[in-house]
């Protein structure tokens, strides 16, 4: 038995607490909620300079090749220090897509460029509010190959220059395609959200070119790349409800009411203890995730599901709690608390609800005979 | 990662599945434990008896007791791997469990060489069942507010008072008994803890029958008990120090795993319908199966993370300590929920039920599993406070003598 992550990558672990610490303190995501800036440009290019961004691409294709395990650590990182950055569009989305269901040559067209941080990706997946339908997108693609539709709430979509898009093509029905969004055709609508620390846009595309990534039946592909993003989200969603738990603890230690820390009364201890088991039970199925991710496990689907729905979950929980365990100081702006309120809350949309992922659970486990997971030994 | 055994791992595994396969009765598939079940069947004690002497023999008893106590000076691991092994089988372990999880190993910690030697092998063997004298009437979870009385008498100690919640008192040979020694100090700081037979003259054990209607606790009357200052364990007045030693094998030895689970739940919603057709279809009954898989699999893969550690001769992580506090309400959920999916059905405990009534009889022993071994609350406390570093709550029973501190008859 060894689940665990390795010694190299605990290292890395080490590093990126560390920069993290340095670079990305609280004042950052709140320079970004309160400013017009989409991101931290400098954060990002120093992070690619670390070769964050291309972690899990090859070196063959302009990456560092650490491997997906390498991405989990770091989107934990990211995570726990809110970080204002398109790493999860451009890593555990466009690149994640490509490294997926790229050809060859797209593969050494893209990547290189995402890796370095160059260019900016992102997944376009949203078409309509509720459950989306990606055995049918609504986006057409015409027989010209031109794209036309649009895509709404877009993560990072005001400033990515590459979007994978799921449309339908009129000879192979639901696909992925890859736009370059700063050609022709294109109308980007920066939108409000509730959390301004990950700017979103909506993409109209009038006619735009684009081409077909990936072979075989579109939703499944869709489906694929989607349950490995969101294993890799799903660490980010920890890092944020660990975060949010020890805030909460730390609050709670110094806040005095009734001539006592609060953190004696057993309404905040049990509290924070059954916030304890929840982040744990969600580290313990990310880590069942990251194992799936790193060995292409045939248990991926269900595994993503657990990670998803378990990590969604302890962001919820956690950071809705720190809010209230700070009471009025925690709905405060000047307050952090409300910066994992937000983002939490927003990453347990963006790849599709709990209810959803819930679903999706069920309908695998149906279809699967074989035990959900390996037995020990 | 990987979820393989070492080498060494899977050679003690395939030697431990090799005596069970020659030994016991593999479990069917689909077949569930349950707690305590089969206990009360004529002869159990006895089938049990005879299958901890065959373990014993075969080394599987005592794997991680040092030589010193009879033990096979074996690593947490090749526990763990026993045990998995063995939960595939069709054998009554629970009689052992409070002397070979708690008992023994306090009468080896803290006893002389001469008292190993007396116990340990008897113990290991099978031949004699222990029980343990914690809990009272005025302190379960609070054990350090126990009342009963220890008071010297020449080179013996006279015992006076009620235990309550005994399991297995009535079928033991010995118990471990905690008792207060000194009501003018402190209460953490008057107890004392000694050892005695069960067949000691003033023993009066009486059955208490559980709401599932078995009998496997008592409540136990000490009158007059006269034992020899020889059966004290660890110095007088520290008894609480000697207590924590077992207490703290105890979260070990409890089980979380038993009962009905996400597996019974898919079976049961793949055989009974809902208004919108067969359960399993349903997308109200999916949300609900999610959520119990999602924690099913947390408390499994947080055990193989614990696992990993032990794996490296490491001692496991905070993170052990939320396993209980998440099976054991689960396991009573689950058992609610597919009771509620039979419906009108559902309140016949016949074994012609689908799943042979294992939610029938799960909902009269799932309260148990939330209260023996640590209450949820008590766990709740004790992840707050040793893992999250919060303060303990102010208490009105400290560092003052014991007879100031307030109780149900004399309020504060």
């Amino acid at each position: 038995m060894n689940f665990d992550f390795p010694d190299d990558m605990k290292t890395l672990r080490d590093e990126a607490q560390k920069f993290l610490a340095d670079r990305c303190p609280r004042s950052v995501p709140r320079r970004i909620l309160e400013s017009d800036e989409p991101y931290d440009k400098a954060l990002w290019q120093e992070m690619a300079g670390l070769g964050w961004v291309g972690a899990s691409v090859p070196e063959e294709y302009g990456g560092v090749g650490l491997g997906h395990l390498a991405v989990c650590v770091l989107a934990e990182e990211l995570g726990r220090a809110l970080a204002p950055v398109p790493y999860a569009s451009t890593v555990y989305g466009a690149i994640e897509a490509l490294l997926v269901a790229g050809s060859e040559e797209q593969k050494q067209r893209f990547l290189p460029s995402l890796a370095s941080g160059e260019r900016i990706g992102t997944l376009a997946l949203a078409e309509r509010p509720g459950t989306q339908d990606f055995s049918a997108p609504q986006m057409r693609i015409a027989s010209d190959g031109r794209l036309t539709g649009t895509k709404l709430a877009v993560p990072d979509g005001d400033s990515a220059d590459i979007a994978i898009v799921a449309a339908s093509d009129p000879s192979r029905g639901a696909t992925l395609a890859i736009v370059d969004l700063t050609g022709p055709g294109i109308r980007r609508e920066t939108v409000k959200t509730f959390d301004p620390t990950r700017s979103h846009a909506n993409l109209h595309f009038e006619s735009a070119a684009a081409e077909p990534l990936g072979q075989g039946r579109g939703d499944s592909v869709i489906r694929r790349v989607i349950d490995r993003a969101a294993i890799m989200m799903a660490f980010e969603q920890l890092g944020g409800a660990e975060a949010a738990l020890y805030m909460a603890r730390d609050y709670a230690l110094e806040r005095y009411a009734f001539g006592r820390p609060i953190g004696s009364f057993q309404a905040i201890k049990h509290k924070l203890a059954d916030i304890y088991a929840a982040v744990e039970i969600a580290r313990s199925n990310t880590y069942y995730g990251a194992w799936a991710l790193s060995t292409n496990a045939a248990e991926l689907p269900i595994a993503a599901a657990v990670a998803r729905i378990s990590a969604s979950d302890a962001g919820w929980v956690a950071s809705k709690e720190n809010v209230q365990t700070h009471g009025g100081m925690g709905y405060t702006w000047e307050g952090d608390a409300h910066l994992f309120y937000r983002r939490a809350k927003l990453l347990g949309l963006t790849l599709g609800s709990s209810r959803e992922w819930k679903q999706r659970l069920v309908r695998e486990l149906k279809t699967s005979n074989a035990s959900a997971a390996p037995a020990a030994g | 990662m990987d979820f393989s055994d070492s080498p060494e791992e899977a050679a003690y595994r395939a030697k431990a599945r090799a005596f069970l396969e020659a030994n016991a009765e593999r479990r069917k598939t689909g077949e569930v434990a349950g707690y305590r079940r089969g206990q009360d069947e004529p002869g159990a004690l006895e089938a049990a008896k005879a299958f901890q002497k065959k373990k014993f023999e075969a080394g599987f008893a005592g794997i991680t007791w040092p030589k010193e106590w009879s033990g096979q000076g074996g690593t947490p691991i090749e526990q763990v791997i026993y045990n998995q092994e063995e939960a595939q089988f069709r054998v009554v372990t629970d009689f052992f469990t409070l002397g070979l999880g708690m008992c023994v190993p306090t009468i080896c910690t803290w006893g002389t060489q001469e008292q190993r030697d007396r116990f340990a092998v008897p113990a290991l063997k099978g031949d004699e069942v222990w029980c343990q004298w914690f809990s009272e009437p005025a302190g379960g979870s609070d054990l350090a507010a126990l009342r009963t009385r220890a008071e010297r008498d020449g080179d013996d100690w006279v015992i006076n008072g009620q235990k309550i919640w005994t399991s297995g008192a009535h079928y033991s040979d010995f118990g471990v008994l905690v008792a207060r020694s000194d009501f003018s100090a402190p209460k953490h700081k008057g107890l004392t803890y000694f050892y005695l037979s069960t067949k000691t003259p003033g023993i009066d054990i009486q059955p208490i029958r559980q709401i599932s209607g078995s009998r496997h606790f008592n409540q136990v009357f000490f009158n007059d008990v006269r034992i020899p200052d020889s059966q004290r364990l660890g110095p007088v007045g520290e008894g609480w120090k000697v207590a924590i030693t077992t207490l703290m094998n105890e979260r070990f030895t409890i089980s979380d795993s038993i009962g009905p689970d996400v597996d019974e739940l898919i079976t049961l919603a793949r055989s009974v319908y809902t208004e919108n057709g067969l359960a399993i279809d349903d997308p109200a009954v999916a949300e609900r199966i999610a959520e119990f898989y999602v924690r099913t699999q947390g408390v499994r893969f947080t055990k193989f993370r614990s696992m990993t550690e032990l794996s490296r001769g490491q001692t496991p992580g905070p993170q052990s300590s939320i396993t209980k506090l998440i099976a054991a309400p689960k396991l009573q959920d689950v058992t609610s929920y597919g009771l509620d999916l039979l419906g009108m059905a559902g309140p016949v405990s016949e074994a012609e039920m689908p799943l042979k009534g294992i939610f029938e009889e799960a909902l009269l022993y799932s309260p148990a599993m939330r209260i023996a071994g640590g209450t949820d609350e008590i766990l709740r406390n004790i992840i707050a406070e040793r893992v999250l570093g919060l303060p303990s709550d102010v208490r009105l029973d400290k560092d003052v003598p014991f007879t100031e501190v307030p109780t149900s008859g004399k309020r504060g």
